[in-house]
């Protein structure tokens, strides 16, 4: 705090402001929040800087308060963002993007290169970067192959209570070791390996974003106005890994028609129930190969984003694929087509792209296509590799943190295997040390008098902090937003920013205005899902308005109308989900989701942005 | 010169080839467009054949050239009155009954294809108009809402007689543009009952973009948007991918529409709620531009198109072709307006297919040239 508040900057009559971090209100019951994250997490106005400072909220991956542990996925990703723009790739004009958690959400700030020093990066920037694209596909094998040996072994960690004894085999061996530093070292091998993996996850991302961003930025320059959709059109992947574990039900249940199994998909819910039915029928035995063969690796996929700890998975929660496997089964009996339209896809594609091409002027048609080249080979990663870090890496972590949890939970430290989220990462390994301590002296470790109650205190101010929203953003915003990887990350432009300011504007007429994602018009009766639980209530012909959406609610995409998204851009899963689809979609909103009821007729209007209203 | 029967008419969807010299720029427009199957109100062309034969039976052909070769530009006042006895000559002399029959008979076949009978537009439909390059419209008339062959035959005669009005005469004297053989086609055509009509670019005009269509919209008859007396609504839509770039709703204070019981056009005000919103649906704002779009792609460059949507018919087959030309003003400069600054440097790099000039360039917001 400052003595004198007067002599704080005031900004300008006209201009508008986000309320500044200290103004907020603690919700409450959640007093002492800063406490129970890592003390650099928090705003703590050392140099009176965070007070002044533009901070957006990432509401688009973090949109639920973060419980101590969960803090680890927003560290790991947005440090390891920044390193490719600041010491890999020494990206001209952008240095990474700096985070804190405020009221128990992440607000970002990107971090400019000032300006005397751009133009001193350039060389090495070309140089980075143009490897990383003369090289692509080779080096992208690479990296296939470092993220599997990441995952391969952390499947190889496992956390188990510690015996009576020693094995005589460790006596008779000379070992020396109670087995205590394996726990230690394969918690500290977890962490580094989720940390690995999130390196690499961003080896390709912001490069991929780059060569978008290239061409996009050619594309609005040759064709001023030209819409977002059509070039992210030409540059969008078809064949896609992240659509490969939907794929893969809709084969399992276009298999199950033609085996005639259907009887057997009565009650998804009893999983064992249900693959014993199988497995009586005809042709049942080759169904459930095709099933086991379909989950190593494409089960490893969440209903949820990856960065919670609550996160279902569908390898450890069966009943939701199999679940959509029956719906796609009653789809395809009511002659659906439910596979996605491949091939009808890429001409659409191609038409696009050979159209716009055709306008080009002739002497910049080489740039053209050396651009849309670019953008198609790099632009996929930004959507594969979902499936690899987020899906896959932190499946299997999530599950070894759980593993972990019940090695405490069992030794009294605390009732349920997901407390240990409760618990800082550091804190945990602390944890670790003080049950090894007390199992290997022989007495009581002090956990389990400690803990119970400070994981209760914990929870209520978790609760306390979820019970209120996020501020979208924090303290003034420049006059206009230039940094790239902002605008195209977060989709955080200068209209989103004024829109926020001003969004009392914007509630007029029964309409709400966000992204024009995907092209089409259509009118029903909307769906809101806040939760990916509420996913089996969505009816056919209606329209999903959601929060945001994940890549495992595919199935519910062939079922639905349109789309509406409170977060996310262009890229958002939603958009890329609708486009794939043909469905309409306005994304981005910002309110939708609470301003929409369940039942309310509205229209969707993804050539436009707009959502109306049309009952109250 | 061969006269076969029809030689004097042809239906725009008569299936005949469209010959410039017969038709005129307006008449050739809508067989090749009928042929191509853009819809343009049903109609014929009365051919140069029929003007021809008309000047040559009226024996007027040496008494034009004669008026006509002591003729100044700078003496505005015998322009006007050599103007005025050619036309008044034109639309005297009696027409050839071969060439009359032709059209009565051409007329009464249009009209049994209605149930009772519509008004036709006569439009002028000369050789020498609009040419890329050497912009020629409104040099020759056009006259809508007329019922009754009488009245055809004497609008028909008004066209021909168009070609010499003081302006006409004063254009070609001015542009060295000889008067022998000149002729003159008229077109007779359906005459569409506009709720809704305007134009469309197949580029936008403010900057040269051809990835765009560009479309004026008001309601009533289009002639209003033409002559820029109504504000239309201003709509760029993305020729590609068809959707919506921009919207302008413009005040379209006024329209034209039919008043059957005066036979004319009538003017009257927009009520509020219209003059608010849109003329047309965003699927009425898809099919025009499908629409100009198809003429592009026939024609092989920019067009610029009028179109209507004809109350008459019924909604998604309303859409109606009126004209469409080649985009002779914006389409003239060699480059488009839009051309990028920064991709000059690209071909200097080894690498054929892929260069970072630009993407530096667009990352530290300099040009291509001062991107070091």
């Amino acid at each position: 705090m400052t003595a004198d508040l007067t002599a704080a900057p005031v900004p300008g009559p006209t201009l508008k402001s986000f309320p500044k971090p200290s103004e907020l209100p603690v919700p409450p019951g959640a007093e002492g929040w800063e406490d129970l994250y890592p003390y650099f997490l928090s705003f703590r106005n050392l140099s009176g800087a965070e007070d002044e400072k533009f901070w957006f909220c990432d509401s688009q991956h973090w949109p639920t308060v973060f419980k101590p542990f969960e803090t680890i996925g927003g560290e790991f990703a947005v440090k390891c963002l920044g390193q490719y723009n600041t010491r890999h790739l020494l990206i001209p004009p952008a240095n990474g993007i700096e985070f804190k958690i405020h009221l128990g959400y992440l607000y970002m700030s990107p971090v400019p290169v000032p300006e005397a020093e751009v133009a001193a990066r350039v060389p090495e920037f070309e140089r980075r970067a143009g490897h990383y694209f003369q090289n692509w596909d080779s080096m992208l094998d690479g990296w296939h192959t470092k993220v599997r040996a990441t995952i391969a072994e952390m499947e190889t960690l496992s956390f188990e209570a510690l015996p009576d004894a020693v094995p005589f085999d460790d006596i008779v061996g000379g070992v020396a070791k109670d087995g205590s530093e394996k726990l230690m070292e394969s918690y500290d091998r977890l962490i580094q390996l989720c940390y690995q993996n999130w390196q690499y996850h961003f080896e390709f991302l912001n490069l991929g974003y780059l060569a978008y961003l290239d061409f996009f930025g050619f594309c609005k320059q040759l064709f001023p106005g030209i819409p977002d959709q059509s070039i992210a059109k030409m540059v969008q992947g078809v064949d896609m890994e992240l659509f490969r574990p939907d794929d893969e039900l809709k084969k399992l249940a276009l298999l199950a028609v033609e085996k005639g199994l259907q009887a057997a998909f009565a009650d998804t819910d009893d999983v064992q129930g249900t693959l014993d039915r199988i497995a009586a029928l005809d042709g049942g035995a080759e169904w459930l190969a095709a099933w086991t063969e379909a989950q190593d690796p494409w089960f490893n996929f969440t209903v949820g984003n990856g960065f919670y700890g609550h996160d279902k998975y569908w390898i450890e929660h069966l009943e939701i694929p199999l679940g959509y496997v029956k719906d796609y089964i009653r789809r395809v009996d009511e002659g659906h087509q439910i596979l996605r339209p491949v091939e009808e896809l890429v001409a659409e594609r191609d038409r696009v792209v050979s159209e716009y091409r055709d306008l080009v002027p002739a002497e910049l048609v080489a740039d053209f296509d050396a651009k849309v080249g670019l953008a198609a080979t790099a632009y996929p990663y930004v959507e594969n590799h979902n499936f690899y870090i987020e899906h896959w890496t932190m499946g299997v972590f999530w599950r070894k943190v759980r593993q972990l949890g019940r090695v405490f939970a069992d030794a009294g430290f605390w009732a349920d295997q997901s407390d240990l989220l409760y618990l800082t990462r550091g804190e945990v390994r602390d944890a670790i040390f003080d049950l090894v301590t007390g199992w290997a002296v022989g007495a009581e470790p002090t956990g389990p008098h400690y803990w119970p109650k400070e994981i209760e205190r914990r929870r209520g101010i978790i609760d306390a902090l979820s019970s209120q929203r996020p501020q979208p953003a924090l303290n003034t915003p420049p006059a206009e937003i230039t940094e790239p990887f902002t605008m195209m990350l977060y989709g955080i432009t200068t209209e989103q920013v004024q829109q926020w300011l001003g969004d009392d504007d914007t509630a007029e007429s029964g309409t709400i205005t966000g992204m024009a994602a995907s092209p089409g018009v259509a009118e029903g009766l909307a769906r809101v899902v806040t939760h990916a639980d509420q996913l089996g209530e969505v009816q056919e012909g209606e329209i999903l308005v959601a929060t945001i959406t994940a890549p495992s609610w595919g199935p519910i995409f062939g079922k639905i109308k349109a789309t509406v998204t409170d977060i996310g851009g262009m890229m958002s899963h939603a958009a890329i989900v609708c486009r794939e689809y043909a469905l309409p979609a306005v994304t981005g909103t910002g309110n939708g989701s609470t301003t929409i009821r369940t039942g309310q007729r509205i229209r969707v209007d993804g050539n436009t942005g707009r959502v109306e209203l049309l009952e109250d | 010169m061969t006269t076969t029967p029809d030689a004097y008419v042809q239906f725009f969807d008569g299936g005949l080839e469209p010959q410039h010299e017969l038709l005129g720029g307006k008449c050739a427009s809508l067989v090749t467009m009928t042929a191509a199957g853009m819809p343009v109100p049903p109609g014929f062309a009365v051919t140069t054949l029929a003007y021809d034969r008309f000047v040559d039976a009226a024996g007027i052909a040496t008494e034009i050239a004669h008026k006509l070769a002591a003729l100044s530009p700078d003496d505005i006042s015998a322009v006007d009155s050599v103007s005025a006895s050619i036309r008044d000559a034109i639309c005297s002399r009696p027409v050839p009954p071969e060439v009359n029959s032709q059209v009565v008979e051409a007329y009464e076949r249009l009209q049994s294809r209605f149930d009772s009978e519509v008004p036709v537009a006569v439009r002028s439909s000369a050789t020498a108009e609009d040419l890329p390059g050497a912009s020629f419209a409104g040099q020759q008339d056009t006259y809508l809402w007329l019922s009754g062959i009488d009245t055809v035959l004497a609008h028909i005669r008004a066209c021909w007689a168009s070609l010499y009005t003081s302006r006409a005469i004063l254009y070609r004297l001015k542009n060295d543009i000889p008067d022998e053989g000149l002729s003159m086609a008229v077109a007779v055509q359906k005459m569409v009952n506009s709720a809704v009509s305007g134009v469309a670019m197949t580029m936008n005009p403010t900057n040269g973009d051809r990835s765009k269509v560009t479309i004026d919209s008001s309601y009533g008859v289009g002639e209003m948007v033409v002559s820029g007396q109504v504000t239309p609504d201003n709509i760029v839509v993305d020729k590609v991918v068809l959707s919506l770039v921009s919207q302008t709703v413009g005040d379209k204070h006024a329209e034209l529409v039919p008043d059957f019981a005066l036979g004319r056009l009538v003017e009257r005000d927009v009520d509020d709620e219209r003059r608010g919103r849109l003329s047309l649906s965003p699927e009425q704002v898809t099919a025009v531009a499908t629409l100009a779009k198809a003429a592009e792609k026939h024609y092989g460059c920019p067009q610029d198109v009028e179109w209507a949507l004809d109350r008459d018919l019924p909604e998604g087959s309303n859409l109606l072709l009126l004209q469409a030309r080649p985009e002779t003003v914006h389409s003239a400069p060699a480059a488009p307006a839009a051309t990028p600054a920064t991709p000059a440097a690209a071909a200097a790099t080894a690498a054929p297919a892929f260069s970072l000039s630009g993407l530096t360039s667009r990352l530290t917001g300099q040009s291509g040239q001062s991107a070091h």
